[in-house]
C-alpha cells in the first residue's frame, strides 16, 4: 500500500522523535464515510511507526462516545494526544495535520512527551496562575506557513495548565465551522469563542488576550 | 504534501551558553540564512533569531527567477536553504520575537521576548517586509473578513467565489496562478499598467475566468458581516463604479520590518534601512539586507545576495575594526 510519508521525510522524522523521552498516546475518533479519516488514520499509524514511544488508538466516535465526550471530541477526523499516564492534557488536533501543521503535530509529540517548551520561567508561572477554563481553537490551511507556531503556542500553554484546552481546526475539512467562526485568513485563534486574534501571534498576546476573559 | 520544517540538528540552548556571539541575524528569510552560511563558512560565532524560517518565500507558490531552479515551490526552495543552514550545524532559534536592540560601547545588545539578552560585535537585521495595505475605507474593517494579504494561506476560503486582486507585479500575476484552483472568478484590479514580468503574463492569458482591470483604482472596501463589494475608479474615464466580490487579496508590495531600528539608524521615506554597499547601516556593526533595505529590487536572489556581502563585509569589520576586546 502506497505510503503517505516518503522514505527521506520518515528518516528525517525518525531523528526529530528520537528526542522523545516519555510514551505518548494518540486516540484518534473516526467514522465510516468521513472525508479525510483514513489519511490521518494513515499518517499518524506511520508516525507512530516511527518511535517506539508513540501508540496509536482508533475510536468510532460515535460507538465510543463516551470516549469522545471525555475529551470534548466532536469532530472527525480528530484525535487527542495523552501522556505516559494516559492523561489528556488538552492537546487535539482537528483534521489532518499534513502540509506545514507536520511541525505542530511532531512539536506536540515532542513537548508532550516531556521535552521542554522552551519558554522561559516568568511565562511559564503567568500560564500557570490561569484559573478559569480556557478553550483556544487555531484555525488553520495546510498551505499556511504561519500557522503552526501559532497552534504550537496554544498547545504548550494547554501541557502548563489543565485549566487551558487548545486545538487546531483545518478549515477545508471543517469549512463549516470556520465561516461559523468567520474565518477568512489565518492562523485565526478564537479562545473561548469570542476572543480573536489573527497570525501568529507572540505568547504574550495570548496572555494578555485571556486576561480580557 | 508534508513541509517539513523542524530545526533538527542544533539545540536552541546554545543560545544559553555563548557569551557573546561575532554576529547574531534577526530574520531568516534568503538575506538572513544566507549572511548565516557565509558568516559561519568564515569561522565565525553565527546565531540566528527569528518568528519564523524561510520569509516571504513560504508566501510564494512557485520560483522560476531563481538561477539554478528553473521552477519550484517556494516551501521547497526554503526547506533547502534550510537543509544548507542544518548541515552547517548553524543554531536557530524558532518562534523567537526580538524585542529591543541597543548598542552599548562596542557591542550589541537583543532583547527577546522569551527575556533573554544576548550580546553580539554585529548584528544582521533580515526582518524583509510584511504586506503592504491599500490604506482606504473598509480595508481594516474587512481584513481577514473577506480581505487578506496571503494567497497561498488564505486560498481554500475563496472556493467557488469572486476574489479581487488588488496589484500589478509580480507578487499580483503569481496571486491569479494560486487563485486559478479555488475562485470561480477572478479580477485584477491595478491603478495603473502591469509591472510584472512578460513571462508570468503570458500565463494569465489562458485562463478563462479572469477579468483584468488596469489604470482603475479601489477606492472603498463595502459590506455586512463580510465583505461584499468594492467600489473602483476607471481612471481614465473618471467614472465609479462597483464591483460584487467575497475576497480582496492585496498584493501590492512590501513594507519594511524596519520598526525594530528606527531610533538606531538612517531610514529613508518609505521607511527603508539606508545601506551603503557593504550593507553597512548609519550605526557601525549593524548591517542590514533584503527586503527591509533602501535596495530597490525586492527579490529572493538579492536578498540572498546582500546576506553573502553583508556576512563577508562583517568578518573584515572583526578582524580589522572592531575594538571591543
Amino acid at each position: 500500500m502506497e505510503r503517505l510519508l516518503s522514505e527521506d521525510i520518515q528518516k528525517q522524522l525518525k531523528e526529530v522523535l528520537s528526542a522523545m523521552i516519555k510514551p505518548v498516546k494518540m486516540v484518534l475518533f473516526t467514522k465510516p464515510y468521513c472525508e479525510t479519516c483514513k489519511e490521518t488514520k494513515m499518517l499518524l499509524n506511520e508516525v507512530s511507526e516511527l518511535s517506539d514511544k508513540i501508540y496509536v488508538e482508533e475510536k468510532d466516535i460515535d460507538k465510543d462516545s463516551d470516549e469522545a465526550d471525555l475529551y470534548d471530541v466532536n469532530l472527525t477526523p480528530s484525535f487527542v494526544l495523552l501522556n505516559s499516564d494516559n492523561v489528556y492534557q488538552g492537546v487535539k488536533f482537528n483534521g489532518i495535520p499534513a502540509g506545514h501543521e507536520i511541525n505542530s503535530f511532531l512539536s506536540a509529540l515532542l513537548f508532550m512527551s516531556g521535552v521542554d517548551l522552551g519558554l522561559d520561567q516568568a511565562t511559564i508561572e503567568k500560564i500557570m496562575k490561569i484559573d478559569k477554563p480556557i478553550n483556544i481553537k487555531v484555525f488553520i490551511t495546510l498551505s499556511c506557513p504561519h500557522c503552526p507556531g501559532a497552534v504550537s503556542t496554544a498547545h504548550k500553554m494547554a501541557i502548563l495548565n489543565k485549566n487551558i484546552k487548545a486545538e487546531m481546526v483545518e478549515s477545508q475539512t471543517f469549512m463549516d465551522m470556520a465561516r461559523k467562526y468567520k474565518v477568512s485568513g489565518v492562523p485565526k485563534i478564537v479562545i473561548n469563542e469570542k476572543h480573536e486574534l489573527v497570525g501568529n501571534h507572540p505568547i504574550e498576546s495570548f496572555l494578555a488576550e485571556i486576561a480580557k476573559i | 504534501m508534508f513541509n517539513f520544517s523542524l530545526d533538527k540538528t542544533v539545540k536552541s540552548d546554545v543560545f544559553d551558553s555563548v557569551l557573546k556571539w561575532d554576529v547574531l541575524i534577526i530574520g531568516a528569510g534568503p538575506g538572513g540564512m544566507n549572511a548565516a552560511l557565509y558568516a559561519k563558512r568564515k569561522g565565525l560565532v553565527v546565531g540566528i533569531l527569528t518568528k519564523e524560517t524561510g520569509g516571504q518565500l513560504h508566501n510564494t507558490t512557485a520560483v522560476d527567477n531563481y538561477l539554478g531552479f528553473s521552477l519550484i515551490r517556494g516551501d521547497d526552495l526554503a526547506d533547502n536553504f534550510m537543509e544548507h543552514m542544518n548541515s552547517l550545524e548553524i543554531p536557530i532559534k524558532v518562534g523567537v520575537f526580538v524585542e529591543s536592540i541597543e548598542k552599548q560601547g562596542n557591542d550589541f545588545f537583543i532583547k527577546t521576548n522569551d527575556l533573554k539578552t544576548l550580546q553580539a560585535k554585529t548584528i544582521v537585521l533580515s526582518t524583509g517586509g510584511a504586506p503592504r495595505k491599500l490604506d482606504i475605507p473598509g480595508e481594516k474593517e474587512f481584513s481577514n473578513r473577506g480581505v487578506t494579504y496571503c494567497a497561498t494561506c488564505d486560498g481554500p476560503f475563496f472556493k467557488d467565489k469572486h476574489v479581487v486582486i488588488a496589484g500589478g507585479g509580480n507578487s499580483a500575476a503569481e496571486a491569479v496562478l494560486d487563485m486559478v484552483p479555488f475562485a470561480s472568478k477572478i479580477s485584477v484590479v491595478h491603478r495603473s499598467k502591469w509591472r510584472a514580468d512578460q513571462i508570468l503574463l503570458d500565463k494569465l492569458k489562458d485562463i478563462s475566468n479572469l477579468n483584468i482591470l488596469l489604470e482603475t483604482q479601489i477606492l472603498e472596501v463595502k459590506g455586512n458581516d463580510f465583505m461584499e463589494e468594492i467600489v473602483v475608479l476607471d481612471k481614465k474615464t473618471n467614472v465609479k463604479s462597483i464591483i460584487k466580490a467575497e475576497g480582496l487579496l492585496v498584493e501590492i508590495g512590501t513594507i519594511p520590518n524596519s520598526q525594530l531600528v528606527k531610533d538606531l539608524v538612517e531610514l529613508n521615506e518609505r521607511q527603508e534601512v539606508i545601506v551603503d554597499n557593504s550593507q553597512q547601516t548609519s550605526l557601525e556593526g549593524l548591517f542590514a539586507v533584503g527586503d527591509v533595505t533602501n535596495q530597490p529590487y525586492k527579490q529572493i536572489i538579492i536578498s540572498a545576495a546582500e546576506g553573502a556581502k553583508a556576512a563577508l563585509a562583517i568578518n573584515h569589520y572583526i578582524n580589522h575594526k572592531y575594538r571591543g576586546e
